[in-house]
């Protein structure tokens, strides 16, 4: 049943992925990013993360995709007009990724350490509490600095995107 | 016919090739396309995919601290969207165009 519902996902999040890659259309590449995101959000509470999970879809393929459909709406940005020009990104790219992957998993599989197999409900350490009691007690300074960083980023956005009044 | 030879408990080389997966199709995203939203759109999958590659050693080595910093990950691709998608914003009213090839002004 595990290695079931991990396929179907996965393969959902594979095509969404792909999908992306090869869309002409900038929305159509949102939305198939919405699928990977809601697809590794349903990966993540197999792997027993049901706060990242939700995370992962109030965030991720709810507000930060909301905000990319808001710029491609705004900008009416159609697809690209001549998509793949350079033979380097074409004949030179694309077989580079594969060699790439391939390194990836040859890493993957041989040198991941023997450990149980992932079944659902087999880690509980993750849940909403133990997240808050970490982020407060040994994560207390990264998550005070982080908030300087959203504070950072709302000013920069603002400077950057503000009408110049003169 | 005899049933597929599904095993019992998913391994965890399986997510971590996901990972990859997802992984490489974002950096070919970011090779190959020409549209900034696009390519921008390919750094966030990028992302994704070390998400979850965190939360699988997170389960392996039964700990939370891959979930934290998967946490800070989202923030960060949060602030990260927020201001990139502000440059693209400008980089448009300046110029009219979304494609990088034409964005090139630093160049030479």
């Amino acid at each position: 049943m595990d290695a079931i519902l991990f396929l179907v996902f996965a393969a959902i999040a594979v095509i969404c992925g792909i999908n992306m890659v090869v869309q002409k259309q900038t929305i159509a590449s949102a939305l198939s990013l919405v699928g990977v995101m809601a697809a590794l959000a349903a990966l993540y509470l197999l792997l027993g993360g049901e706060f990242i999970a939700a995370a992962q879809l109030v965030v991720y393929s709810g507000a930060i995709m909301v905000l990319f459909v808001f710029v491609i709406m705004l900008l009416n940005a159609k697809g690209e007009k001549n998509p793949v020009v350079k033979p380097w990104g074409k004949y030179f790219g694309a077989p580079l990724m594969l060699v790439f992957f391939g390194i990836m998993s040859i890493v993957v599989q041989r040198y991941t350490p023997a450990s149980d197999g992932v079944v659902f409900g087999g880690f509980r350490g993750a849940g909403p509490r133990e997240i808050g009691q970490s982020l407060f007690t040994v994560y207390l300074l990264p998550f005070e600095v982080t908030s300087v960083l959203i504070l950072v980023a709302i000013l920069g956005a603002i400077v950057l995107a503000r009408k110049e009044i003169d | 016919m005899p049933p597929l030879p599904l095993p019992a408990s998913v391994p965890i080389s399986w997510y971590l090739t996901l990972s990859a997966i997802l992984f490489s199709l974002g950096v070919l995203g970011f090779v190959l396309r020409r549209n900034i939203i696009t390519v921008f759109m390919s750094i966030e999958l990028m992302l994704n995919a070390v998400n979850l590659t965190f939360i699988t050693f997170s389960y392996m080595l039964k700990r939370v601290d891959g979930h934290i910093f998967s946490f800070f990950v989202m923030v960060v691709a949060a602030a990260e969207a927020a201001v990139g998608l502000a440059i693209i914003l400008t980089v448009f009213k300046n110029r009219q165009t979304l494609e990088i090839d034409e964005v090139s002004s630093l160049k030479n």
